[in-house]
């Protein structure tokens, strides 16, 4: 395994950069990095526009996650693949094509997520902003949002998590990612599929934990900030064992 | 200071108000009491348009409330609000709280606003806890935080929805204490409460209300020891001996 890493760890960290386009684990994180950046706003919005006021914002975002709930991501990766060129009249790289896709699918999911956090609020922190004389933005702004998207943090990195992984999907329409490499190796060595596959798992593993870790570490700041513990973090899993006993 | 005139209000086919005209005067404490389901809660949340109104007029300070064309939140802003539930906001501190409405919507600055929320901490024995956060409080503190907080965007009007009645009996005391000075100091008050002790110091009139309509309007000795109709003497009869 080592002797694999030795020989072939260059191309599985970037791929065939400088001479060739950037690949490997820093095109897996590249991609990762912009569909979780691009996805959250979407997210919001769409959750927004779930619980709006108006009617028709609330029928259309309704139509759009129950639409992409209902297909599978890698017909979305084909689509934006087929469309995506069409519409915009240029040829993207495939690494954009499926960040795109990516951000439609997981606005819908991590939309849901978001909405039922809003959802669960009690209505008396909306009211009692609206006393105050907040608006409905400043509201959400100020009162709302960091209630609501701290109380859904696990679901929010739940589906982070799964942008990382649906990133392997690239590899269907040749962008040069992690998966992609892993292959081109396999390939060459032709008799070693387990340690290449076992060094790629290693690597979604390894990003995919320090994510939930990091979540973990916010999470526990955020608790101990509102319970005063400063210096002493509690834990911040719910203490449902001392409410029942 | 705010008229109310031939206010209904239905939820669905049940009629919350029923024919509401009544008048609250500048610097006037008007405690609202009456059985449970009677409408006090709703009327005193139409005052601020957290309800809205299907017949008649609301006025605070010459304003229509229900008026389409007024900036509500203006309006709202000028009205200080307490819940039964005190609803300060947990993710922020004690002083972050009361200072969040003068920095975002008064616009005022933020330095200004964080030392004024301190002054008002002081005013109702909380300068101390600036730095908590609602979770670390009792009951009674929160609330008074939350009367600090309403107090911050420097409202002519107060309107308490039953402040008391989520809290342990041995934190009435210090809300009660805490409004009571806010009446001396001749705040305009609208208060939904069944404190009748404070109804009695207090108030210059108390309003009974059942099924929608404010069936009683007296000063707090007569109402107590002289009410009227009969649902007012059934009610007052069942305060004394619970």
């Amino acid at each position: 395994m080592f002797e694999i890493l030795s020989h072939y760890g260059i191309s599985l960290l970037i791929g065939q950069y400088p001479q060739g386009p950037l690949g490997g684990i820093a095109l897996t994180l590249l991609m990762s990095i912009a569909a979780l950046l691009l996805a959250f706003p979407v997210a919001i919005g769409i959750a927004l526009a779930r619980m709006s006021p108006i009617a028709a914002l609330r029928r259309s975002s309704a139509i759009y996650v129950y639409f992409v709930r209902g297909v599978p991501l890698l017909l979305l990766i084909f689509w934006a693949y087929f469309m995506l060129p069409l519409v915009t009249g240029f040829n993207a790289p495939a690494s954009v094509t499926v960040v795109c896709a990516l951000v439609i699918y997981e606005g819908a999911y991590l939309g849901e997520s978001i909405r039922g956090a809003l959802a669960a609020l009690p209505v008396g922190q909306v009211e009692a902003a609206r006393s105050l004389g907040l608006g409905y933005w400043s509201t959400l702004r100020r009162v709302v949002l960091p209630q609501a998207l701290y109380n859904c943090l696990p679901s929010i990195m739940n589906q982070f998590i799964l942008i990382v992984k649906n990133t392997s999907l690239a590899y269907i329409i040749g962008a040069h990612e992690a998966t992609f490499s892993a292959n081109q190796i396999n390939a060459q060595l032709l008799t070693r599929p387990f340690e290449v596959y076992m060094i790629l798992a290693a690597i979604y593993f390894a990003i995919c934990f320090s994510l939930s870790r990091l979540s973990h570490g916010i999470e526990r700041r955020i608790a101990a900030k509102r319970s005063g513990h400063v210096t002493a973090i509690p834990s911040a899993e719910p203490h449902i064992a001392s409410v029942t006993s | 200071m705010i008229e109310f005139t031939h206010v209904r209000k239905w939820y669905g086919h049940y009629q919350a108000l029923d024919d509401v005209t009544e008048r609250v005067g500048q610097g006037e404490v008007v405690v609202v009491c009456g059985p449970s389901g009677s409408g006090k809660s709703t009327l005193i949340r139409t005052i601020n348009r957290l309800e809205a109104i299907q017949a008649g007029t609301i006025t605070v300070d010459g304003t229509d409330v229900n008026n389409r064309q007024i900036n509500v939140n203006k309006l709202r802003s000028r009205i200080g609000f307490v819940f039964q539930q005190f609803n300060l906001f947990p993710h922020l501190s004690v002083q972050e709280n009361i200072a969040l409405a003068p920095v975002n919507v008064l616009h005022r600055d933020r330095r200004e606003a964080s030392s004024r929320a301190l002054e008002l901490l002081d005013k109702v024995g909380l300068a101390h806890k600036a730095q908590a956060y609602p979770a670390q409080l009792s009951g009674g503190q929160q609330q008074r935080v939350a009367i600090a907080r309403a107090l911050a965007m420097d409202p002519p009007v107060m309107l308490f929805d039953e402040p008391t009645s989520a809290l342990d009996p041995e934190m009435v005391g210090e809300v009660l204490q805490v409004m009571k000075q806010l009446a001396k100091d001749g705040m305009t008050m609208v208060c939904v409460t069944h404190e009748m002790g404070f109804a009695r110091e207090v108030a210059d009139r108390v309003w009974f209300m059942a099924d929608g309509q404010v069936l009683e309007r007296a000063d707090p000795t007569s109402f107590f020891q002289s009410p009227v109709h009969p649902r007012a003497q059934k009610f007052v009869a069942d305060i004394r001996s619970p």
